[in-house]
């Protein structure tokens, strides 16, 4: 709440917010209304509005037979990649938390996917996975875990798995950050007491730590729920989405409707589905904060 | 000496510590893990790139890719744009939002809570998704293939974040060490530029380094609005290799080391307030 209570008009405010709300009107709201009515609009392929197209754009998407599979398995990688960010996350915190030698340098290091950018890590875990040249089959094969090459990539179904690897590694440092702010709020005190009260570790953690930390693990699932979603780097470098559509998520299905198959209206109505379940998604997140800051 | 009193507990309690450290530095050590092999392969020469089967560390250390890059990719082309995209971007950012931040922060107008509202909901937007309109948009202002559409994006996109954390320092430093200035004769104007600023300056850096840094990183509308090598920034320059008959992998990877060291440094040096404003004070 703002420290004085100056009751002003909104001109009085505009000098000050108009820029900002032009900014984010312009470029942020103005895109996204152009997008749904695209979806509306029949353009050819060089990029010109014909007219109306009704809800055509949207038949053809329905009609489309990749579209079934790539639900699924746009629902796998935002429910699998979340469930595994939070579950790997948790001790993770733990261990970013806890006190020991060299805490500091463990820190930067986890922090390095999250700085990098996804594009730049995406591109060295393709190169970590190629069958002839990767270090990961040079490791197995000198472990003996197996002796031939494995190209991991070859199977759509195991690529998508290696896929979710990537996006879970660098989901999980912003993830395992958000719920170190919430350990490291706990006083100690607290942690002190359930083990002179005789609480094993596991029951600490269960019923003290756990719940204290639980609305930061919200927010945490919230956001990472919307950037999973958006993820695009990570499939666009290591396998296009292909071969054919067999990697695709709804994110990278629009973008290659519109800009490799040109047909911008049906990508706009791909992409404005995925804009209301985003949507669905900022509901979400926005109820989960309210909910905390009622309860806190 | 409290080691002769109590041994046994002492002793447990080292093991512990020992198994902790060791799981803490295992941690790290895979979180660098594929950062330190982008380096080890920045380092071979070409013939050891593709030899089988391929070999952790380089026979020949090979340092001269880490010069000879700039010459066999246009590597100096993608930082200048990537730096002057990323740094016109930052400075709209921090002129927009400050001010609004600051007003956000100090006064209760009518229109403050959708403001605010609006600001939460943005953030939660990521470029990715609205990029067809994006391109739609851009294309009708005929600014495709130049910084400024890139820079136009990228500023709207990242205000939320910077007017969130701004006006969050704002409102912590006390009213009245500004009712004293403004009591000696100072404006609206010179207060905020001489006191709540130079109190804020951990915000003011978060804010600048975090919007920097996502520009720097953006991909997806840069690979979109951008097409030809004097325009791209690095992120879309460097994957264009991936393209090539024979992807220079040392060369690719020295490229995104150069681009990503600096990065990172900057990234934890804010890292303590970063968390504070993606979650855009729901954490406590």
């Amino acid at each position: 709440m703002p420290n004085s209570v100056n009751r002003r008009s909104r001109l009085g405010a505009l000098p000050w917010i108009f820029p900002a709300l032009f900014m984010i009107f312009a470029f942020v709201l103005w895109p996204a209304f152009e997008m749904i009515r695209t979806s509306f609009q029949e353009v050819s392929s060089s990029g010109i509005t014909q007219g109306w197209a009704g809800l055509e754009n949207y038949r053809n998407l329905l009609i489309n037979p990749d579209l079934p599979n790539v639900l699924i398995r746009t629902f796998i990688w935002v429910v699998g990649i979340v469930f595994f960010t939070i579950v790997i996350s948790l001790p993770v915190a733990q261990l970013l938390n806890a006190k020991y030698p060299g805490r500091k340098l463990v820190r930067w290091a986890v922090i390095i996917p999250w700085a990098a950018s996804v594009v730049m890590s995406s591109t060295i875990w393709k190169w970590i996975l190629d069958p002839y040249y990767g270090v990961l089959n040079k490791i197995a094969m000198d472990l003996n875990i197996y002796t031939e090459p494995i190209d991991f990539l070859a199977n759509p179904k195991h690529s998508f798995g290696w896929l979710m690897v990537v996006a879970v590694f660098v989901s999980i440092p912003f993830t395992s950050f958000v719920i170190l702010a919430g350990l490291s709020t706990i006083p100690d005190d607290i942690v002190e007491a359930s083990t002179v009260d005789g609480a094993t570790a596991w029951k600490g953690y269960r019923h003290i730590k756990f719940p204290l930390i639980k609305p930061a693990l919200l927010v945490a699932m919230a956001i990472n729920l919307i950037n999973i979603f958006n993820a695009f780097p990570i499939i666009w470098v290591i396998t296009g989405g292909g071969p054919g559509y067999e990697t695709d998520t709804t994110t990278t299905l629009g973008y290659k409707i519109s800009f490799r198959d040109q047909d911008i209206g049906q990508s706009a109505s791909m992409a404005s589905i995925n804009l209301i379940i985003i949507l669905l998604f900022i509901g979400i997140f926005l109820k989960v904060s309210k909910s905390q800051e009622r309860n806190s | 000496m409290t080691t002769l009193l109590v041994p046994k507990r002492q002793k447990r309690f080292t093991g512990k510590k020992v198994s902790l450290t060791i799981s803490a530095w295992v941690l790290g050590f895979l979180f660098f893990a594929p950062y330190f092999q982008m380096l080890l392969t920045a380092l071979k020469p070409q013939e050891e790139i593709t030899s089988i089967p391929p070999t952790y560390f380089p026979k020949n250390w090979a340092f001269e890719n880490f010069i000879n890059v700039w010459k066999e990719i246009p590597l100096g082309t993608f930082i200048k744009s990537s730096f002057v995209i990323s740094m016109s971007a930052t400075l709209i950012v921090m002129f927009i939002a400050i001010p609004a931040a600051y007003y956000v922060a100090r006064n209760d107008f009518r229109g403050r809570k959708p403001f605010l509202f609006l600001v939460l909901v943005t953030q939660m937007f990521a470029p990715t998704a609205l990029v067809i309109g994006i391109f739609r948009e851009i294309a009708k202002l005929q600014l495709v293939n130049t910084y400024l559409g890139l820079i136009l994006v990228y500023a709207a996109f990242n205000m939320a974040f910077s007017i969130w954390i701004l006006s969050s320092f704002f409102s912590s430093i006390p009213k009245e060490i500004e009712e004293a200035a403004w009591i000696d004769g100072c404006s609206r104007f010179s207060t905020l530029r001489r006191i709540v600023l130079p109190l804020s300056l951990p915000g003011l850096a978060t804010a600048f380094i975090f919007t920097f840094i996502a520009a720097w990183n953006e991909f997806v509308i840069a690979l979109t609005l951008t097409s030809s090598p004097e325009q791209e920034p690095l992120t879309v320059g460097l994957t264009a290799l991936i393209g090539f008959y024979q992807v220079q992998w040392q060369y690719l990877f020295a490229g995104s080391l150069i681009a990503i060291v600096p990065v990172v440094i900057l990234f934890a040096s804010i890292e303590k307030w970063l968390v504070g404003g993606l979650t855009a004070g729901s954490v406590k």
